[in-house]
């Protein structure tokens, strides 16, 4: 080239230096475990589905999260969502309303009549669940999916377990409950109803390949408390599946219920849409102590339940109880005051926690029972080979969410035991603590709080509490999430290298370093909001 | 299903990009096919806020002049990492001469375009703050003053980085340099003393003077594609941190803009015909310990002997450019983080 008047270099000649050899550490990519998804007892990947729920893509959002779990409209309900607790966004503003979303979507499913299609080769094997509640019908879905054939035995005249015998409908509306059931019935599992399992042995002998137990625990605990005869002492489980079975008991004008869990709260609310004018809750701790859900707590008192917190029953008589006063000791511990009350009580419903009803297994060798609880391995399997069990009837927390998660987690082991390999799931990454982040990029967003229905006019029907997002409100709530250490293609990396070392590959395939420029300064990985970039030593 | 408009798009404007956004509304810089005028291979420092912010000013000014463009560099950083002889790094029409006569080159250029009739070519003239404020600067006051059809960029590191770090009259104060040493009873470069240049450009009533960082991408585009669309003088004064100069992290370049800008110590704004018309609020405001403390340029504030006296007069300076700029709104986090300062 002929070189007039000045000097002319030629156009971006200087890519012939490679300014990378400068580096002596470099950017990498990661995935990283976001707190919410490690926190799912599900196992949901929840980063994940939110990303693709940001740009309206419902159905993809939805299959992605349908992979780990079946129920989202359920969750959306039921789930008391440990993954909003853990939420980095909680340290900016609040916790992403991660559980609306889902609701959202499983609702959004429901009302397009998405169906799953089961895309496996049959395997040939048949797996027996014993119960129908979210552990067994989570196992039968995950067990469909991979290919096996999938019978379970209910003993009750309807699905669902303690999510239609239990939780009372103005939380989980049966059409949502039995939209989510009937998916899976139509993926070709076998429901046989009206159909206990007295004796498993005998089941064994059938010729199933593998077993899962999920019967749950359905016995409520009884303590002693000195009564009069005509005292009118019910329990509350099967006070809610009189309720749902449409023969609401008689409770009388004046109700007490003594226990502080859900149970207690639910049977409470329950009384008060059934026409009680009071509706009492004694329990001996105080309500930081109490095991029941805190929103449920305050929904609660909201519709006028009463609680009365550090009391004990100490006996019950036709319309009344006394009630002696407890207080705290030094060591926080309830200790009796001997100061007595009387309270007015039509009936009394004892909800003091659930056992389960283990006969099927009496004469199964090998089971090991701890605490009325059975015991199984890290692979969901009992003391006897072939026979898993999970849900409420294996040590655990008990909620339909970790429910869900062992029926996953026993499918995919059932599913590798059946083949003779071994299960293995995905490599645990580190999580992703806010310190991570580079929360500066996300625009200041406070949640979109689901609407309820008002206090004092819920408390009459049994019409659903809590209503679920409109569609651009959930999209807003998706779009608060900071995708915790997990890349969701904001450019930032691709922007702010003063190098240009930085190549962007298109819409879903990320970025990618380009080592012959990178200086290895930093920039990126400290202005990647969602913490997606670390810096790594240069090997000398 | 309902349609309605969804304004909160995860990280807003904040980052480079945003896939959520239709690809019109997106950054310049977000987009694979960008000019990238200065490309990889040049040798500026790691890190160097100059490099990135040339790069920002001058694919967004590609932009706005759909290509058209001569861009005049004075000596220094700039200069000397994207030229070093037989390299060039430019993807763009561009030329050098001399120190201190970049305005008056370009001023040259656009009136050979016009005498050509090609008015339709934009001229951008950018130097370090020495060459614009200091060496250069008769030249430029005489080019805004003639109101010449030429877009002046200053790429402030606050001192004379290509030379070795010697004091600027775009020096801060406090701030150690070559030649305000870290001795004495006042050490590093006195108070009271430097130029404000964007005020200065603003006291010449030409068409359009801001300011911005490399931390804000968004604005800064949005500027370059204001001034370019206005025909005469222009000034535009880009902070752009020096990891070697200022003694800062080469990771931390974009964050020390950034904190320059929510401490009040680098006000953003932009005015027309010598008026402002707006200024960026402070959105997280922080005090300016946070910004000094990560710049061993400011190191004798806070070691041996902690100076009070002297971060003192730094937030009280920032106070009075939040004051001065409006700043603080009912919107900035932390708004009350800290009284209004006495005036300096
Ligand atoms: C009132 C109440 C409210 C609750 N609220 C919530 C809530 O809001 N959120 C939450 O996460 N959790 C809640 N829980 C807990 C949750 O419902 C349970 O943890 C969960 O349902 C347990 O699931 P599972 O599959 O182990 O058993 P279950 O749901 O109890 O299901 C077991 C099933 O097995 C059947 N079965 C039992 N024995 C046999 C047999 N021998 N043969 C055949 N079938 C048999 C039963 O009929 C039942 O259908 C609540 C529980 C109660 C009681
Ligand atoms: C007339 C003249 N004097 C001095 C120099 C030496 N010189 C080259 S670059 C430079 C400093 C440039 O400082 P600045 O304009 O702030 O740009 P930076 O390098 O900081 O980006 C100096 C002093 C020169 N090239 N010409
Ligand atoms: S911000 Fe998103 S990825 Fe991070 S914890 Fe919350 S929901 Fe999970
Ligand atoms: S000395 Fe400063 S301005 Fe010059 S190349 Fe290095 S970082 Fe950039
Ligand atoms: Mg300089």
């Amino acid at each position: 080239m002929k070189k007039p008047f000045a000097i002319t270099l030629e156009v971006e000649s200087s890519l012939a230096n490679h300014t990378g050899s400068w580096r002596v550490e470099r950017p990498q990519y990661v995935n990283l475990m976001p707190p919410c998804n490690n926190a799912c007892p599900a196992g949901e990947n929840i980063q994940n589905w939110l990303y693709v729920a940001e740009d309206g893509s419902y159905e993809a959002a939805w299959r992605a999260l349908i992979v780990e779990n079946p129920f989202p409209a359920i969750m959306g309900r039921v789930c008391y969502h440990p993954c909003q607790t853990a939420c980095n966004r909680a340290q900016l503003d609040e916790a992403v309303g991660i559980n609306s979303v889902e609701r959202f979507l499983g609702d959004h499913a429901i009302e397009k009549g998405w169906s799953i299609p089961v895309t496996a080769q049959p395997t040939g094997f048949h797996v027996l669940i014993i119960g129908s509640g979210p552990a067994g019908l989570s196992a039968a879905y995950h067990l469909r999916r991979l290919g096996h054939e999938v019978t379970v035995r209910e003993a009750a005249n309807a699905l669902g377990g303690m999510m239609r015998w239990g939780i009372p409908k103005y939380r989980l509306p049966r059409e949502v409950l039995d939209a989510e059931i009937k998916r899976i019935a139509d993926m070709g599992v076998k429901f046989e109803l009206n159909t206990r399992v007295d004796n498993l042995e005998s089941a064994l002998k059938e010729g199933f390949n593998a077993i899962f137990l999920a019967v749950g625990a359905h016995i409520g605990k009884r303590a002693y408390i000195p009564a009069g005869e005509a005292a009118h002492i019910l329990d509350a489980i099967n006070v809610l599946h009189d309720v749902e079975d449409g023969q609401a008991p008689m409770l009388g004008r004046k109700v007490v219920v003594y226990g502080g869990g859900n149970t207690a709260i639910d049977v409470a609310r329950t009384a008060k849409r059934l026409g009680a004018e009071e509706s009492i809750i004694v329990y001996r701790r105080t309500r930081e102590k109490a095991p029941a859900n805190d929103t449920e707590i305050k929904e609660a008192l909201e519709e006028g339940v009463l609680i009365k917190w550090l009391s004990t029953i100490k006996h019950a008589d036709a319309g009344v109880l006394k009630v002696e006063k407890m207080a705290l000791d030094e060591k926080g511990f309830p200790q009796p005051t001997g100061e007595y009350e009387d309270l007015e009580a039509d009936s009394l419903v004892l909800a003091l926690g659930q056992e389960s009803d283990l006969s099927l297994l009496k004469d199964v060798p090998d089971l090991e029972v701890e605490d009325g609880v059975v015991k199984v391995n890290s692979m969901m399997m009992t003391g006897h080979a072939g026979i898993f069990a999970g849900g409420d009837m294996v040590p655990a927390e008990r909620t339909v969410t970790t429910g869900v998660g062992h029926g996953k987690k026993a499918a995919r082991n059932i599913d590798a035991w059946l083949r003779s390999i071994e299960y293995v799931g995905h490599d645990k990454h580190d999580i992703v603590e806010f310190k991570d982040l580079n929360p500066w990029y996300y625009s200041d967003a406070p949640r979109t709080v689901r609407p309820r229905l008002e206090g004092a006019r819920r408390a009459s029907t049994f019409d659903e509490v809590v209503q679920g997002l409109d569609e651009s409100t959930a999209l807003f709530e998706a779009r608060r999430c900071m995708s915790c250490g997990n890349c969701f293609e904001c450019d930032n990396c691709f922007g702010v290298c003063p190098d240009n070392a930085v190549i962007k590959l298109g819409t879903g395939l990320g970025f990618e370093i380009n080592l012959d420029y990178c200086k290895g300064c930093g920039i990126c990985v400290n202005e990647c909001p969602s913490g997606s970039i670390v810096m790594i030593p240069e090997k000398s | 299903m309902a349609t309605a408009p969804v304004k909160f798009y995860q990280v807003g404007s904040f980052a480079v990009g945003n896939r959520l956004l239709p690809p019109e509304q997106r950054s310049i810089q977000s987009d694979a096919e960008r000019t990238n005028a200065l490309t990889s291979g040049h040798r500026a420092c790691q890190g160097c806020g100059e490099a990135l912010g040339a790069r920002y000013a001058l694919d967004a000014a590609m932009r706005a002049t759909d290509g058209k463009m001569i861009a005049v560099n004075a000596t220094g950083c700039l200069e000397v990492f994207s030229t070093p002889y037989p390299e060039s790094s430019w993807r763009i029409a561009w030329l050098h001469s001399l120190f201190g006569n970049a305005p008056a080159v370009a001023t040259g250029v656009a009136a050979a375009l016009k005498a050509q009739g090609r008015t339709d070519i934009r001229v951008v003239a950018q130097g370090g703050d020495g060459a614009t404020v200091d060496i250069g600067f008769g030249a430029l006051s005489g080019m805004f003053e003639r109101n010449d059809d030429v877009l002046y960029i200053c790429y402030d590191n606050e001192a004379y980085m290509n030379t070795g770090v010697q004091r600027s009259g775009a020096t801060p104060p406090a701030a150690r340099t070559a030649t305000t040493q870290a001795v004495g009873p006042n050490p590093g470069n006195v108070f009271g003393q430097g130029k404000n240049l964007p005020r200065i450009a603003m006291a010449h009533e030409i068409p359009y003077v801001a300011t911005a960082t490399v931390a804000d991408l968004r604005d800064l585009e949005a500027k370059v594609a204001r001034a370019m669309e206005f025909r005469g003088a222009r000034y535009l004064h880009l902070l752009v941190p020096c990891p070697l100069g200022w003694g800062s992290a080469s990771c931390d370049t974009v964050r020390i803009a950034r904190l320059a800008t929510q401490s009040g110590l680098f006000p953003v704004f932009e005015a027309e015909r010598g008026e402002l018309v707006s200024s960026t609020p402070i959105r997280q405001r922080v005090g300016v310990e946070d910004y000094l403390k990560l710049q061993s340029r400011y190191g004798h504030l806070f070691s041996p002997k902690r100076r009070e006296d002297v971060i003192d007069h730094l937030q009280a300076n920032a106070n009075r450019n939040i004051w001065r700029y409006n700043l603080v709104n009912a919107d900035t986090k932390n708004a009350d983080l800290l009284e209004p300062g006495t005036l300096s």
